[in-house]
């Protein structure tokens, strides 16, 4: 079977700008002097602080600990002294409890971290294990504990797993690298998850504009007979994993239910990396890869951030702001979350931080909606975005619903095209919460 | 941080697709049959256009002063709306002929009903029969292309035998454009090429204009006669006039696909059955105004399938 230039039906070819990072190696930014890490940068329970003030940490070591399923435990990415716990600005927007450690120079590792063995020596139960331990997270953006993934209820029957390496945000291309120069990483981890939901088939999607990525991992399982490398056609939001699931295995996730409805269970390849990190080294999700990029970043690159360094911090490694700054968003452009201060932490889902100048800042007037069709046209799955639109703005939240409000999966294509530059998902977002709140409280 | 940050919701990127540039697009798509227009028909097709655009343009002006709202003839859209009236007259009509139409088709038709995207029927059309209705022996006054202007039929008259002295003008000259009838709908192959621009830049898609002509071209051919007047009534009329640019509409037409493929081949239905049955030899404009109509209700019952929604009772 080939899988070439797969693809799902809708969806918009906003400009790439990958070109900014996608050439750089990765590197090590600088030792952060003082870090300050979330107790919740996931879907699910907040951790609760194991540390005191006071106390002194070494790198690896678990800082917070779960009290739910769906959570996972936070380590200190560096070895200093807990300064404050405190509840501080993340950069999802939220107040959040969070651990700030100085960094006393010494750099000494946890004695917990150490190699987990061979992954044929590892039971299903033990890999599970380690990814919780480790703390992982899906690092594509949404956060959802990787554990929790890896572990469907019985009657979901797994037959398939596919990484996410499409990367469809523009600019970001941290992804990109990660693939390029350690596809065995990815590989492993791949291998690691197959084993742990008990598959025996896997996939890694690739859009086409990244065709040495694609060479890479080509490379790195041409001995895997159950591995396979789907590339697929570059356009946005290819990396959604609904819309992977169905461009790569042509199946259809129910609206409302989860990809595991359809025997698929998704990872990001970074995802994977940390995985592979975790039974390799032992070192549980401490730092990641961030693309920093954007118009008004001096010198954009790929840096491994540790968890907790201050976006502040990682754009003066990165030669400051050009100019003045407009916009500083977390992620991409077309999901990503603006900031309004760079003195938030990197966290795990922190795939990019994107500065943009205070032009393209500029949010643009509306008009009057032309009837285009546009974003009917493009919407990946089949909305009426201009009808829920209009029902939102004027409250009329029930009307919204049966023109299926819920199903919108914020891709924000709608906003993208429209040529009277309508805030149409901002609009559909307000009744989405307005429903779901409703639903809450209905029960 | 010494500056304020902006912050909003995603996505914080956004196409470079503007109104005006539709607009601009569409003029550029009517460009070659509006030259041919003042080729064939000179100074007097010169002279409707002109007047027409300009009395759109100034109408949009002064009502949205009058209304107090932002003026926004900057989208050109009144452009758009006075070229595609102009393309509807015949070449011998007065010049207070396209200035009452596109004054209709902007404060009546367009502006009346909330302006830009609110229009429920096509503004130019509606204006088209309404002059049509009010001054019938000036609208259907169709003249000769060139220096000459003598009176003539339109080739879809003479087709339908309502002229019972004149012959069929050649294919070639149904082609070019050199035949009698309205301004811009004479030149067959020049607004295919417009619409294939159209195509191209993504500003319409092809479900309307096809199933249209096709089902047109499917109706002639079974129910007149066979292949050379099915050929006569695609290229003759205003059929490509219409398909490309009158139907497609944004504001009187469906956004659903599925609705402007049953938009499509309502137009295409009631231009054939007007052509055949009814007492004029052309039907574009009454089809269109008539399915742009049915359009709310087709947006309505024809929402396309939700992605992964589970069939609920058949």
């Amino acid at each position: 079977m080939k899988l070439k230039n797969l693809t799902f039906k809708g969806g918009v070819h906003p400009p790439h700008f990958k070109e900014y990072t996608e050439k750089i190696s990765l590197q090590k930014a600088k030792e952060p002097q003082m870090v300050i890490i979330p107790l919740s940068q996931h879907i699910g329970a907040p951790c609760e602080p194991i540390v005191k003030v006071g106390d002194r940490v070494k790198i690896g070591q678990k800082i917070g600990e779960p009290k739910a399923f769906v959570s996972a435990p936070i380590h200190s990415s560096i070895a200093g002294i807990v300064k404050k716990i405190v509840p501080y600005t993340s950069p999802i927007g939220t107040q959040v409890l969070s651990v700030v450690i100085e960094s006393d120079g010494s750099d000494e590792v946890d004695e917990n971290v150490k190699p987990k063995g061979d992954l044929d020596s590892l039971t299903k139960e033990e890999i599970l294990d380690i990814i919780k331990e480790a703390g992982i997270t899906g690092l594509g953006g949404a956060g959802f504990p990787t554990h929790v993934k890896l572990s469907p209820p019985p009657d979901k029957k797994i037959d398939t797993i596919i990484l996410n390496g499409a990367e469809c945000e523009p600019y970001l291309t941290s992804d990109h690298r990660l693939m390029v120069e350690t596809p065995e990483k990815v590989v492993f981890g791949l291998k690691a998850i197959m084993k742990a939901v008990g598959v025996n088939k896997g996939f890694i999607g690739i859009e086409n504009n990244k065709p040495d990525a694609i060479e890479a991992m080509e490379k790195a399982v041409k001995d895997e007979p159950n591995i396979e490398i789907a590339t697929l056609i570059t356009k946005y939001p290819q990396g959604d994993e609904k819309r992977l699931i169905n461009a790569v295995t042509g199946r259809e996730v129910p609206a409302g239910g989860l990809p595991m409805d359809v025997g698929v269970v998704v990872n990001n390849v970074g995802t994977a990396a940390a995985i592979a990190d975790a039974i390799q080294t032992g070192m549980p999700l401490i730092q990641r890869i961030v693309t920093i990029a954007g118009s008004a970043v001096r010198e954009p690159k790929n840096l491994i951030v540790k968890i907790g360094t201050l976006f502040k911090e990682v754009i003066e490694q990165c030669g400051g702001y050009k100019g003045k700054p407009g916009k500083i968003i977390m992620g991409g452009p077309m999901m990503g979350i603006a900031q309004f201060t760079d003195e938030v932490p990197v966290i795990k889902g922190t795939s990019g931080i994107l500065v943009l100048n205070e032009k393209e800042a500029r949010i643009p007037e509306p008009k009057q909606c032309i009837r285009c069709g546009k974003c009917v046209d493009i919407c990946p799955v089949n909305l009426q975005p201009l009808f829920i639109s209009q029902f939102a703005l004027k409250n009329m939240y029930d009307e919204a619903e049966k023109y299926h409000a819920l199903d919108c999966i914020e891709c924000g294509s709608c906003s993208f095209i429209c040529p009277s530059k309508r805030p149409l998902l901002q609009s559909i977002r307000v009744a989405k919460r307005e429903l779901i709140s409703r639903r809450k409280k209905g029960k | 941080m010494d500056n304020k940050l902006i912050v909003s919701s995603s996505p914080h990127i956004r196409s470079d697709e503007t109104i005006s540039r539709i607009m601009l697009d569409v003029i550029i798509a009517l460009l070659p049959a509006t030259l041919a227009s003042i080729y064939y028909f000179r100074f007097n097709a010169l002279k409707l256009i002109v007047l027409a655009v300009l009395t759109a343009v100034a109408t949009e002006a002064l009502i949205q002063k009058l209304l107090k709202k932002p003026i926004t003839v900057n989208d050109l859209s009144a452009v758009v709306t006075g070229l595609l009236l102009a393309f509807n007259i015949p070449s011998s009509a007065p010049w207070w002929i396209p200035v009452i139409g596109s004054a209709f088709a902007i404060a009546i038709v367009k502006q009346a009903f909330g302006g830009l995207g609110h229009n429920f029927m096509n503004p130019a059309l509606a204006a088209r029969a309404m002059l049509l209705a009010s001054w019938p022996v000036i609208m259907t006054n169709w003249v000769t292309p060139g220096p000459e202007a003598v009176s003539t039929a339109t080739p879809l008259a003479i087709l339908k035998g309502e002229a019972a002295n004149q012959v069929l003008p050649s294919l070639k000259d149904v082609f070019f454009g050199n035949v009698g009838g309205c301004l811009g709908e004479t030149s067959a192959i020049l607004l295919i090429l417009g619409g294939l621009y159209l195509l191209y830049r993504g500003v319409i898609n092809w479900r309307i204009p096809f199933t249209y002509i096709g089902t047109v071209a499917v109706m002639m051919l079974i129910f007149d006669g066979g292949f050379n007047n099915m050929v006569y009534h695609i290229f003759a009329g205003g059929l490509m006039l219409g398909a490309f640019f009158m139907a497609t509409d944004y504001a009187s037409s469906p956004v659903t696909p599925k609705g402007q493929i049953i938009f499509g081949i309502g137009c295409g239905v009631i231009t054939s059955v007007i052509r055949l049955y009814g007492g004029y030899p052309e039907g574009v404009s009454y089809s269109i105004l008539l399915m742009n109509i049915v359009a709310p209700l087709l947006d309505k019952y024809t929402s396309p399938r939700v992605f992964g929604e589970v069939k609920q009772n058949g």
